[in-house]
């Protein structure tokens, strides 16, 4: 996926879009993250600043959310569902073969509401369904 | 020439729209609708081309199958080994009672003149020419209960607002649809967005609320799209806006995406949420109906509670609670799902059997091995046997049988199924998703992994199986919402049901 690359101005850009809005600390840095692909480490005080909270505040909201990342993402997003109606038809063994195959790439991801045609999965917000790692393989980019 | 080639995430997830695309590119100027899927989810990708006859079908559709139905000339209905007949009479379609789902999968999902046409915005210009108090009164005399799970009268939830004096009040549409083996929510916003809006606005005129939010898991991208268009559409049409279809009420409504927390599906913690903090659960009192989102009073109310709305509008009370049991009224949108032959959705009456859902029109499990298990109403729900199945599914014999209804979600396990395991994953879910408020549901989750896991490895196990029991009491009791409150349903019901996956040794088989 393609994404901006940081500046302190590009981040200000995507936070004026956002100035009219009742709480808006969280989709805020969904935006950010949107824009550039993770939280910059400064975004923290910028958002802080920008609609007058404390970074602390700013800071548990970025760390609550499993969303949300701190690193820049690789190439690839592979999301693979782990709960249970996937688990009933093998989603524990897929995540370990995924898991061994593309490492970093894949998150454990908790339902894409796709439950009747599992396991499901989704790679780069394509969502996968009667997943296996061949159809993975041949999402990633 | 109208062939219809659904884009419900679920048939995409299985090639629809590869199939769209070698349709389109091989019949030249036929025009492709992209439909939501009518449920039979097992038949996706299911194509249907419009006839004399009415709606035909095909499916499971794949791309390699293209050439051979263009040369059986599917286009005019002609029989192909994917035949499914006529749409209108696929017996495990026919013979559900549609209510919230009536147009689900039939209408093209952002076409309003389709949603007029399938009786859409009926019960929005009946509800505009009453007072806001007969509308209340309809709703609540129609007996609709919250379809999120907790089964509160939609009615009541909405007088208390009515009844609250304050200059800003909200409708927010819980769309945090979480709970694994659930995917209602999505078809519907994926395959019928207006119906929602109607149900929201219905309930903004009716409470006196000018601002709705949907609240929609970032999990959904492709109902966030739907919803975002048809909140658009509506908007250029003059439906949502200052003025409501020409009326003197004002509604606004916006999207806002999770981020990938579970107990944001919780309500308080939704309000959180959305607010741009993190997911913290509030104590109750102050109900939020009355201190709700930014502290004003908010009607919360599941996708499947607001879109039923419309139908109790434009049909009136009796007709809606003609069907159902006892007080689980009206119909419930059954979602078949996990190890699953015939998957989807099942909508019903309350009062149908887990047998006739799960047997009659699931057909038992996808691997063909015998079941053994399924759960039902999420993560939060209770594991039951074979030896429950002639359980009513409605709230009150759910709750007696030691489980509950929740959202509907039905998740089939077939006999590889190891319930010691279920019952660490119930707390190990718990343990990740926990807001932190409270220490039953932060702490006692990660203790419950501990000691599921002695009892896994056969170490003390009656003791430990005797203090899993006490730690699921305290989180039951001091628990501050359903997340810890709940865990312990999956995990006892686990024990209860299927004690020989308890016993500490290494494997039933």
């Amino acid at each position: 996926m393609k994404y901006s690359t940081w500046s302190q101005d590009a981040a200000l850009a995507v936070l004026a879009t956002l100035r009219e809005e009742k709480g808006a600390v969280l989709m805020a840095l969904q935006a950010l993250q949107k824009e550039f692909g993770y939280v910059h480490k400064e975004d923290v005080a910028l958002v802080a600043n920008f609609f007058n909270n404390s970074r602390a505040d700013v800071h548990g909201v970025l760390t609550f959310y499993h969303d949300l990342l701190t690193e820049p993402p690789g190439d690839n997003h592979i999301s693979v569902c782990v709960a249970e109606a996937c688990q009933a038809v093998g989603s524990r063994q897929l995540e370990k073969d995924i898991k061994a195959k593309f490492g970093k790439e894949v998150h454990d991801g908790y339902c894409f509401g796709n439950c009747a045609l599992g396991p499901s999965a989704m790679v780069n917000g394509a969502i996968i369904g009667r997943a296996s790692v061949e159809k993975i393989a041949k999402a990633r980019i | 020439m109208k062939i219809y080639v659904p884009g419900d995430s679920a048939a995409i997830s299985v090639g629809a729209d590869d199939v769209a695309a070698a349709i389109a590119s091989k019949v030249g100027d036929s025009t492709i609708i992209r439909n939501g899927s009518r449920g039979a989810l097992w038949l996706e990708p299911m194509v249907e081309v419009e006839t004399d006859k009415g709606r035909v079908a095909y499916g499971p559709v794949n791309i390699e199958d293209i050439d051979s139905l263009i040369a059986a000339d599917f286009m005019h209905g002609g029989t192909h080994k994917l035949s499914l007949g006529e749409s209108e009479k696929i017996e495990w379609l026919a013979s559900q009672d549609r209510v919230t789902f009536k147009r689900v999968g039939i209408i093209d999902p952002l076409s309003l003149a389709d949603y007029e046409a399938y009786g859409g915005l009926v019960g929005l210009r009946r509800a505009i020419s009453m007072s806001s108090e007969a509308i209340v009164d309809e709703v609540k005399e129609s007996g609709v209960r919250g379809r999120g799970g907790a089964g509160f009268p939609a009615g009541i939830k909405w007088k208390t607002v009515a009844d609250a004096v304050s200059d800003q009040k909200y409708i927010c549409c819980n769309a945090d649809e979480g709970d694994s083996g659930t995917f209602a929510d999505r078809m519907l916003i994926e395959g019928d967005p207006y119906t929602l809006i109607e149900g929201m606005t219905i309930a903004a005129i009716a409470v006196g609320a000018t601002e709705g939010i949907v609240y929609l898991r970032s999990e959904y991208p492709y109902a966030i799209k739907t919803l975002q268009r048809a909140i658009d559409i509506a908007h250029a049409f003059g439906w949502l806006g200052s003025s409501v279809l020409g009326s003197k009420y004002a509604f606004e409504l916006k999207i806002r995406v999770g981020a990938g927390s579970y107990v944001c599906g919780e309500e308080t913690a939704m309000l959180e949420s959305i607010e741009g903090k993190r997911g913290v659960v509030r104590a109750k009192p102050p109900l939020p109906a009355l201190e709700g989102l930014f502290g004003k009073p908010t009607v919360i109310n599941n996708v499947l509670t607001l879109s039923t709305i419309p139908a109790v509008m434009a049909d009136g009370a009796a007709a809606y609670k003609a069907r159902g049991v006892g007080r689980s009224l009206g119909t419930q949108v059954f979602q078949l799902a996990g190890n699953i032959k015939r998957g989807g959705i099942v909508e019903m009456p309350f009062g149908i059997s887990i047998e006739e859902v799960v047997n009659g029109y699931g057909g038992g499990t996808l691997s063909g091995a015998p079941l053994r298990a399924v759960q039902i109403g999420g993560p939060l729900g209770a594991y039951f046997g074979t030896d429950k199945f002639e359980t009513s599914l409605d709230y009150e014999s759910m709750l007696a049988a030691g489980g509950m209804l929740g959202h509907g979600g039905i998740v089939v396990f077939d006999d590889s199924v190891d319930l010691a395991q279920q019952a660490r994953f119930a707390m190990a879910f718990c343990a990740l998703e926990s807001c932190g408020k409270c220490t039953p549901c932060r702490i006692g989750s990660t203790r419950g992994v501990e000691t599921i896991d002695l009892i896994i490895q056969g170490v003390k196990v009656d003791e430990n199986k005797k203090l899993l029991l006490d730690l699921c009491e305290v989180m039951t009791d001091g628990s501050l919402c359903a997340m810890g409150g709940l865990t312990p349903m999956p995990v006892k019901s686990a024990m209860i049901n299927f004690p020989e996956d308890f016993t500490g040794e290494v494997s039933r088989r």
